[in-house]
């Protein structure tokens, strides 16, 4: 059985892999990704807290978690389409239309 | 099969590092999927074999294909390094390593060593129980969340 | 002592199960190709290939010396590391899928029971739609790789039309599981015995759906947009030669198996079939039934193939989502409603 410390650790390892991408990285689509990562992580410790606690709920967290990426994902890609016909550029350091 | 885990963990390591390294987004986006796929593995050894395939279904066999078709679509090749902020270089750095040594630091204070769990039925009609008895109000505001979405997606990419 | 030698046994089993299903699944595609090429050639009132041994059997290793053997190109401007990884990708999620397919029941040998199966998941038909989900990305990495405009269109237009379809073709599936209740390929044909009648008398719809989803899903006549070759010059793998064409190919057959294998397993009652003889044909008469079934899906493939012309694109999208979503809708209503009625 794994220890659930190593499964916690591996999920902050990730967590903190996608933090770092989504601030380094400068294609917003790569950001969007990196954020996808930190779900993962988070989904990750769901399921190890399921594990150890022998409760299914944890895993229908997760369920949703999914459900609300997809979502999330339909509609952050179709915002970086209406970004990309208004700028023709998907580097963040160019969008910067709404700065003072 | 613990050994098994820690293989997955360390593919699922290394494929994240090349999420955040690679400058190329098709290559992040590929390498997010074998982080996806690896953690699927791992969700079946925790005893989550449902969630593990819905995992490789829902993620890796549409919500990536999306972002991949995107990336296709807006022909996205490799990033132009940008200037990047200052106080994220100097800073950044330190407080991701404090940030993780301290969620490391408490998860092996508080749970050490390998307690054996308590068993875990995770079969999908056992999901299907709690999801449809206890669950059921979630599970319609989801699906409503999903109406809205689609709504907003195609308002949003429709050409004006 | 004891367990270990059982592992061990185990193993060996396994493994010797795996190199038979990959050999004659390998065999089996190769010799598609030629039935195919055979029967469009005969509703075309062609002889088809006759030259390379008796009736042209022997055209399918010719083919594939000739893939073999012919020069690799690489387009110069083409992602080295994606062109070279998309046929991979294509073959392998092909040939896995197949690892979790019953094609009959089980057999003693030695004292031990071994099932006609590589491996028994509970919830094998996830496998199945997992891995088949996951094929997407051969096609849209090979038509983006290539860095050329028609598999760049090939890739686009597979894309949308694989996740279009794979709605359809999931939620086909369901009232199949409404009704036997089990995600495991062995449970439903085991249902489907306890009940005496195929599962396409309770489900013909859910068939319907299924069957039309799947052909868009393998690319098949009268939805193979992505590689019309009289539009798209050959659609995603335009770019493609030698080796990596054919492992496409491949890819491509071994596909239309896998589909036509979940088809008789769900709806067609899969090994099941009439029985007579000594033990032995007992044994191996189901495994005989499944292969049967499972052939005469592949020739209505080709038969298909000889005889319709191709969707135009917008039809092909209109008809995925306007007609074939609602309709598996509708059938999980029904289905469901009958299911609650009667328990």
């Amino acid at each position: 059985m794994v220890p659930l410390a190593h499964v916690l650790t591996l999920s902050a390892a990730l967590f903190v892999l996608g933090v770092a991408g989504f601030i380094i990285r400068r294609n917003v689509i790569t950001i969007f990704m990196c954020i996808e990562l930190m779900l993962n992580a988070v989904n990750l410790a769901f399921i190890g807290f399921a594990r150890h606690l022998g409760s299914l709920d944890g895993q229908l967290f997760v369920f949703f978690v999914i459900v609300v990426a997809a979502a999330e994902a339909a509609v952050g890609l179709a915002i970086i389409i209406a970004l990309f016909r208004n700028h023709e550029s998907l580097t963040i350091d160019e969008i910067d239309s709404m700065k003072l | 099969m613990v050994i098994l885990f820690y293989i997955a963990a360390i593919v699922a390591i290394l494929a994240a590092l090349g999420v955040v390294l690679q400058k190329t987004p098709v290559y992040s986006a590929l390498l997010l999927i074998v982080v996806l796929c690896s953690l699927a593995v791992i969700y079946l050894l925790l005893g989550a074999e449902f969630i593990a395939f819905i995992q490789v279904i829902v993620y890796a066999g549409a919500i990536m294909v999306l972002f991949v078709l995107v990336i296709m679509l807006l022909n996205a090749r490799r990033e132009t390094p940008g200037q990047g902020s200052r106080m994220a270089r100097w800073l950044g750095g330190p407080l991701l390593v404090v940030f993780l040594a301290e969620i490391v630091l408490a998860a092996w204070r508080q749970f050490p060593g390998a307690a054996s769990p308590p068993p875990l039925n995770a079969g999908p009609a056992a999901i299907g129980q709690l999801l449809f008895r206890s669950y059921v109000l979630p599970f319609e505001v989801t699906s409503i969340l999903i109406l809205v979405a689609i709504l907003g997606a195609v308002v949003l990419a429709k050409k004006s | 002592m004891d367990t270990s030698s059982d592992t061990a046994f185990f193993l060996g089993v396994t493994v010797v199960k795996v190199v038979v299903i990959l050999w004659v699944l390998l065999t089996a595609t190769a010799y598609l190709t030629w039935l195919e090429r055979k029967v469009v050639a005969h509703i075309q009132s062609r002889w088809g290939p006759y030259r390379v041994g008796p009736h042209g059997l022997l055209q399918p290793l010719a083919d594939g010396l000739k893939f073999l053997f012919k020069e690799d190109i690489v387009p110069a401007d083409a992602d080295r590391v994606i062109y070279w990884l998309a046929p991979f990708i294509a073959f392998t999620l092909a040939f896995l899928a197949i690892a979790v397919i019953p094609f009959g029941g089980s057999f003693s040998f030695h004292g031990h029971v071994i099932p006609f199966q590589i491996t028994d998941l509970d919830v094998g038909l996830l496998f199945v739609l997992a891995v088949t989900s996951l094929g997407v990305y051969s096609i849209a990495l090979a038509g983006w790789s290539s860095n050329s405009k028609y598999p760049l269109f090939g890739g686009l237009r597979s894309s949308a039309q694989m996740i279009s379809y794979e709605l359809s073709l999931g939620l086909a599936l369901i009232g199949v599981l409404m009704i036997t209740g089990t995600l495991s390929l062995r449970g439903i044909v085991e249902y489907q015995q306890q009940h005496g009648m195929w599962n396409i008398f309770k489900q013909p719809v859910g068939f319907l759906v299924y069957f039309t989803a799947a052909i868009a899903e393998t690319n098949r006549v009268p939805f193979d947009l992505p590689e019309g070759e009289t539009e798209l010059v050959g659609g995603y793998h335009t770019e493609y030669s030698s080796f990596k064409f054919a492992m496409f190919f491949i890819a491509e057959y071994a596909n239309m198996v896998t589909v036509s294998c979940v088809a008789t397993l769900l709806f067609f009652g899969g090994w099941l079939g009439p029985l007579f003889g000594p033990p032995w044909l007992r044994t191996w008469l189901p495994v005989f039934w499944f292969c049967f079934k499972v052939f005469c899906f592949l020739f209505f493939y080709i038969w298909l193939r000889g005889t319709l012309p191709r969707f135009r694109y917008d039809q092909l999208m209109a008809f995925g989502w306007k007609v074939l979503l609602p309709v598996a809708l509708l059938n999980i209503l029904v289905t469901g409603a009958v299911v609650a009625a009667s328990s």
